[in-house]
């Protein structure tokens, strides 16, 4: 039970948040594990405060949480404005269930393939859609997604249009199943914090630095010597394979599997939530979805109307925060434009 | 399968084809100028629909319906471009997204509160119901021929305006090359506002023509919105002679992809496979197509700029 906390500690120093950084850099230096800790003993306080109901909540927040950090990676670091990355997250929920429909029942050998197949995807469907630039990369990722969800929609093997039901959870190991009722949730969070703090710290490492040069002037680094192509390509690559674990989680959380996960408007929601938190910020994603999810959560409670006022939410980002939530944070902390 | 079948698919493909036109072409002339992404066009042709299928049940009078239709629609465009899309236009494209990804969240609600969660069931006008033998032993309905008639005078329409008159001159000029145009002393802001209202009535024109023969429902803007931008993209971003050609391209390869792939692949696959196979395909052609054509040439077929 010990597990995902001491994995996620192994590389969570580097993502010492800017929030608040001038006037508390203890603070600073400790809030990532502050939240994790926190995150961490959310199942065991949650019963406490009659709270149950949304340790499964905050699970999917953490899932979606890992799609969008892999988005804002290639997004907000490399500047692919992918709108089709549900699309790996649907390869990864189906590589799930072809597995378990084979008869497989280890969710790492399942998750892993998830992340492995969708990986795969995203290098074919890289290779042509990095060959565009602008709103045609943002068409053509979007084809290529449209063309999954088409495919998952006829395949009535598992389940086409109405989904497939994934009736017995899959098996984490030896000691970890029924070892406690919220195991799943835990795994989710190490898995988490461990894609967040690789993800925080590729962004510094001389790659993630290549990779913003191209963002910023792409000529200029082709002048340079880079590899453009290759260093986007890998981006896409990874930011694929993460999206597909994502799926792969996705679909044990929910149990179920349906083309729905991958219809385009998925896509433009994690767009969506990712530029709200903070595009090419390192809290950026999380925030966004954990805002973003949580608004949602909470305006269902209280009214069947509750699409429009995240409508609003997204123009006065749009004309008071173009930067996103974490840069209007940082700013009010005292440091502008960390990145 | 035969040439009767054949036929009547090819007017279903033109018909649609014709509708993806409308819609597409405020789209692409709105990109081209503009070089906005307007998620919400999607919103503006629901907003036609809506209309046009409560005042055609309100009154009976179709032609006025369609009128009301696209006059409350260009309305609703003039004020959602003073208050959000003017504040876009020197924008990034992800900011334009963010933002009339916004709207269509407001346009659905707003949808919802004023006529409900329930899909509308707009009635063909009684005069047009029933079929008009078109040759011997080919009914058609005569509905989806005044769609047809209707789709080309439009574009012939429009294809006059943007060619033949000072205001398509300025268009023209505009998405050939915005800044030349801003220097030789056009007013950009007005013809703007302008291909803004006209990209709307077309939209809602589409939607007031489509809600008869196609569900009226929240959500349909954007079922709509993906086969548009794919033929923006394939005709070339700003062009309305490619979203012309691309429109009608789209329309016949979806509708011919739906109406010949499967029985063409149950003859040559075993039945439970071609089950599988023949919608995904069916679905999947126009993206292929778009694939294709990006493939070859990455700025569309007719590309404005150049």
């Amino acid at each position: 039970m010990l597990e995902p906390t001491s994995q996620g500690a192994s590389s969570a120093p580097c993502a010492a948040a800017a929030v608040t950084h001038a006037r508390f850099p203890g603070l600073a230096r400790r809030l990532p594990w502050l939240v994790l800790a926190l995150l961490a003993a959310f199942p065991l306080l949650a019963p406490a405060f009659g709270l149950e109901y949304y340790v499964g909540f905050v699970r999917r927040v953490l899932i979606v949480a890992i799609a969008a950090t892999s988005l804002n990676f290639i997004l907000g670091y490399g500047g692919m404005a992918a709108l089709g990355h549900a699309g790996f997250i649907g390869v990864g929920a189906y590589t799930v269930v072809a597995l378990v429909e084979a008869g497989f029942s280890s969710a790492w050998l399942a998750w892993g393939s998830a992340a492995l197949v969708a990986g795969l995807a995203a290098a074919a469907i890289g290779a042509v859609s990095l060959r565009t630039r602008g709103v045609y990369f943002i068409m053509i990722t979007l084809a290529f997604a449209q063309m999954l969800y088409y495919l998952a929609v006829s395949l009535r093997t598992w389940g086409g249009d109405d989904g497939y039901g994934l009736y017995t959870p899959l098996e984490l190991g030896a000691w970890l199943d029924g070892a406690h009722a919220q195991v799943f949730y835990w795994v989710v969070l190490a898995i988490a914090a461990a894609v967040f703090a690789l993800f925080s710290r590729v962004a510094h490492s001389r790659y993630g630095h290549a990779l913003r040069g191209i963002r910023d002037n792409e000529m200029r680094m082709v002048a340079l010597g880079y590899p453009v192509y290759g260093l986007k390509l890998a981006g896409f690559v990874a930011a694929g394979a993460v999206a597909g674990l994502a799926g792969g989680l996705l679909a044990s959380h929910n149990a179920f599997v349906s083309p729905s996960i991958m219809h385009w408007t998925q896509s433009a929601l994690l767009l969506v939530m990712v530029m709200l938190g903070g595009a090419g910020r390192r809290w950026g994603a999380p925030l966004g979805v954990a805002l973003w999810l949580t608004l949602e959560e909470v305006l269902k409670l209280y009214t069947d109307y509750w699409h429009w006022p995240l409508g609003l939410l997204l123009l006065l980002v749009v004309f008071h925060a173009p930067q996103g939530v974490a840069a209007l944070l940082e700013r009010r902390g005292g440091r502008e434009g960390a990145r | 399968m035969d040439a009767i079948f054949v036929f009547e698919q090819l007017l279903n493909g033109l018909g649609y084809g014709l509708m993806l036109f409308l819609i597409a072409a405020g789209l692409t002339l709105v990109f081209g100028i503009m070089d906005t992404m307007n998620l919400a066009h999607g919103s503006l042709y629901m907003a036609g629909a809506y209309v046009a299928a409560r005042v055609h049940e309100a009154s009976g009078a179709f032609a006025l319906a369609v009128l009301v239709a696209v006059g409350v629609t260009v309305a609703i465009a003039a004020v959602a471009e003073f208050l959000v899309i003017r504040r876009l236009y020197r924008r990034d494209h992800l900011v334009q997204v963010l933002a009339t990804f916004g709207i269509i969240l407001i346009a659905d609600d707003a949808v919802k509160a004023i006529w409900g969660v329930a899909p509308l069931l707009a009635s063909t006008p009684a005069a047009l119901a029933g079929p008009v033998a078109l040759l011997e032993g080919l009914p058609y309905p005569s509905y989806r021929l005044l769609l047809i008639g209707a789709g080309l005078t439009v574009a012939l329409g429009l294809h006059l305006l943007v060619n033949k008159t000072r205001i398509g001159m300025l268009v023209r000029a505009g998405a050939s090359n915005r800044q030349m145009a801003e220097h030789m002393g056009v007013r950009v802001g007005g013809v703007f506002a302008f291909v803004f209202a006209l990209g709307a009535a077309l939209a809602a024109l589409a939607g007031a023509l489509m809600a008869p023969i196609s569900a009226v429902q929240i959500g349909m803007g954007e079922a709509i919105l993906i086969p548009a931008l794919v033929v923006i993209v394939i005709g070339g971003i700003g062009s309305v002679r490619g979203a012309f050609v691309a429109a009608l391209l789209v329309g016949m390869v979806d509708t011919a992809g739906r109406a010949f792939l499967p029985p063409a692949l149950r003859a040559v696959l075993p039945p439970s496979v071609a089950a599988d196979l023949g919608p995904a395909l069916a679905g999947i052609a126009m993206y292929v197509l778009m694939a294709a054509v990006l493939t070859l040439k990455p700025a569309g077929l007719f590309p404005a700029r150049g």
